[in-house]
């Protein structure tokens, strides 16, 4: 455990000296404060506080920005350690693979979680600031912060797979910008073609709730969406929330992180130094 | 024995980088791996160290299989890396961590390798030999019984060279084993019990200094100068002896060495002054290096 701490408390220094913290936790607060100061106009109509208007909209910006974050500072893990020559040296000191991949998601994890933290914090202050009824949208805004924290750890974990598959930092962050892509855009994409083409048949009804849960981000949205009071503020697949029952999407944002990690670890334990 | 070898063997998609290599580390001994640039020390390094399989023979490491008891093993890779935006200190306090060893001890360590000064720099400004020692003072952590050190010296200025020989008797004299691996004979020679030499993955041979010097039977320089004028006279008492510039060379197996030597001495004032000169090192080198035809 020691090791393990150790490692993670290296790699924050890491995390901190190449402004990866800064970086994180500026993105993070500027777009959650745009966000919530755009979203600021037709509250009062639809007869929601303030704070769950802004959840559905933070929403749709960690569905972006939180597995994009986790890519660019996972992908270099492994590769980045081949590529520099540090990978033999650390391997013969007394500490397993999984130990060394958990000390660098530790650390990765905690920049994430700040950077949360504080755009979300900075968000929610921003609701209680100006509706006293913000306060009925909290549960939303711990249960949003939870959850992109494990999507978060869902990236981190397959951004280390593909650093270890990858073997050098370029094609690596290749590799990344490509899960992105197919994850949070082309997926949804491809699945509103297929809706449209099948024109309310079985597909709509049975493969596509199925589809949504097995996709990290889409999970995401739809466990936030469905859980939350502000299903009829979003857009997108809001139709889909009320088909799948909260459970299903809770239980797909949870385990998809293990998923990820373990993909990572089999991944990891296959790179000769 | 604390490292033991047998017909090692180890194949790179058919190239034969190990060939049946046997030797062993008893210890407390400090053993140099010499080799050309491809010979395989790298490789066997990395097997010994658990990094890499292997696709024959057998590799026993502090008793155990490679990698099984890595908390006995130290390592300090060729060309060491460490991440540049760390500093010297926290790279050494992670890596005793890492051993279970109390990270307080990272200042001393530097210390150690004369770093103290430059501990709190980032390693992204240290030079290559800083870097080098770097990897040193991690090797030194937590009383390794085995030391696996690949081309240790190089980048290392001639007085750090010394120093970190001198580092290297501390550790053996507390029963320590060292391999380190070399280039170059003349950087290993004074300071080592054992040498072994590969070549083109193969061990050629094996043995201490004079026993390889020996085995080798390279033939001994006589260097005579002849007294003023005595040159010509000289020559037709030593008519092996070849004229190089005023003094004669008369090169001889070296068990007849001081029956050529009697022979010099014969001839009274007429020498000036003999040297012998045995075979260099660099030449043993090439000998073994050179034998099975690279
Ligand atoms: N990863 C590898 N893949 C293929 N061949 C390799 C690899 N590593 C080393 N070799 C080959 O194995 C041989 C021994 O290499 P190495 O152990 O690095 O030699 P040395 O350290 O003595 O210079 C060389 O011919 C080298 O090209
Ligand atoms: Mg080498």
């Amino acid at each position: 455990m020691t090791a393990i701490l150790a490692l993670a408390l290296a790699e924050f220094r890491i995390g901190i000296r190449n402004r990866w913290l800064a970086i994180a936790v500026g993105l993070m607060m500027l777009f959650a404060l745009v966000l919530s100061a755009a979203g600021s106009g037709p509250t009062g109509s639809l007869g929601v506080d303030r704070l769950s208007v802004t959840v559905a909209s933070l929403t749709s910006l960690s569905v972006y920005l939180v597995p994009l974050m986790a890519l660019l500072m996972s992908f270099d893990a492994v590769a980045g350690e081949v590529e520099r020559g540090t990978l033999p040296l650390i391997l013969t000191y007394p500490v397993s693979r999984a130990q060394l991949l958990a000390g660098k998601a530790l650390a990765h994890l905690g920049i994430l979680t700040l950077a949360l933290v504080a755009g979300f914090g900075a968000a929610g202050g921003l609701a209680f600031a100006l509706d006293g009824q913000a306060a009925q949208g909290l549960p939303a805004l711990i249960r949003l912060t939870l959850s992109s924290v494990a999507l978060g750890a869902t990236f981190l974990g397959l951004g280390y797979a593909i650093s270890a598959r990858a073997r050098r930092p370029s094609g690596a962050a290749g590799l990344a910008i490509g899960l992105w892509l197919v994850a949070v855009v082309l997926y949804d994409l491809g699945l509103l073609a297929a809706v449209v083409a099948d024109n309310g048949g079985a597909f709509t009804l049975q493969v596509f709730p199925l589809t949504l849960l097995a996709n990290p981000a889409d999970a995401f949205r739809l466990y936030n969406l469905s859980a939350s009071q502000a299903t009829a503020a979003a857009a997108g697949v809001s139709a889909a929330a009320g088909a799948v029952p909260v459970l299903w999407s809770a239980l797909s944002v949870a385990l998809w992180p293990a998923l990820a990690f373990a993909l990572a670890l089999i991944s990891f334990r296959k790179v000769l130094p | 024995m604390t490292l033991k070898l047998q017909k090692l063997t180890k194949t790179y998609g058919g190239a034969k980088a190990l060939d049946g290599v046997t030797f062993s580390v008893a210890p407390g001994e400090r053993v140099a791996l010499l080799g050309h640039n491809g010979a395989g020390k790298s490789t066997l390094m990395k097997i010994v160290l658990g990094l890499i399989p292997f696709d024959g023979g057998t590799v026993s490491v502090l008793g155990a299989a490679p990698g099984a008891s890595r908390q006995g093993v130290a390592y300090l890779p060729e060309n060491v890396a460490f991440h540049p935006a760390l500093t010297g200190e926290e790279q050494i306090r992670l890596f005793l961590s890492v051993r279970g060893e109390p990270p307080r001890q990272a200042r001393d360590l530097l210390a150690r390798v004369g770093l103290h000064d430059a501990a709190s720099r980032r390693i992204g400004t240290y030079s290559k030999g800083m870097r080098q020692r770097v990897g040193l003072a991690q090797a030194l952590i937590g009383h390794p019984r085995l030391l696996i050190l690949d081309e240790p010296t190089s980048g290392l200025d001639p007085v750090s060279r010394r120093d970190f020989y001198a580092l290297l008797d501390g550790l053996s004299a507390e029963g320590a084993s060292i391999l380190l691996s070399s280039h170059a004979l003349t950087e290993v020679e004074a300071r080592t019990d054992r040498i072994v030499i590969l070549s083109g993955g193969r061990l050629v041979a094996q043995g201490s200094m004079e026993g390889l010097r020996h085995e080798a039977g390279l033939p001994v320089a006589l260097v005579v100068t002849p007294a003023t004028g005595q040159g010509g006279c000289l020559a037709t008492h030593l008519p092996q002896a070849e004229r190089v510039g005023e003094k004669l060379v008369l090169s001889c197996p070296a068990n007849q060495k001081l029956t050529n030597l009697a022979r010099i001495a014969a001839l009274g004032p007429k020498v000036a002054d003999v040297d012998v000169i045995p075979p260099s090192l660099e030449d043993i080198y090439s000998h073994f290096s050179k034998r099975d035809g690279q």
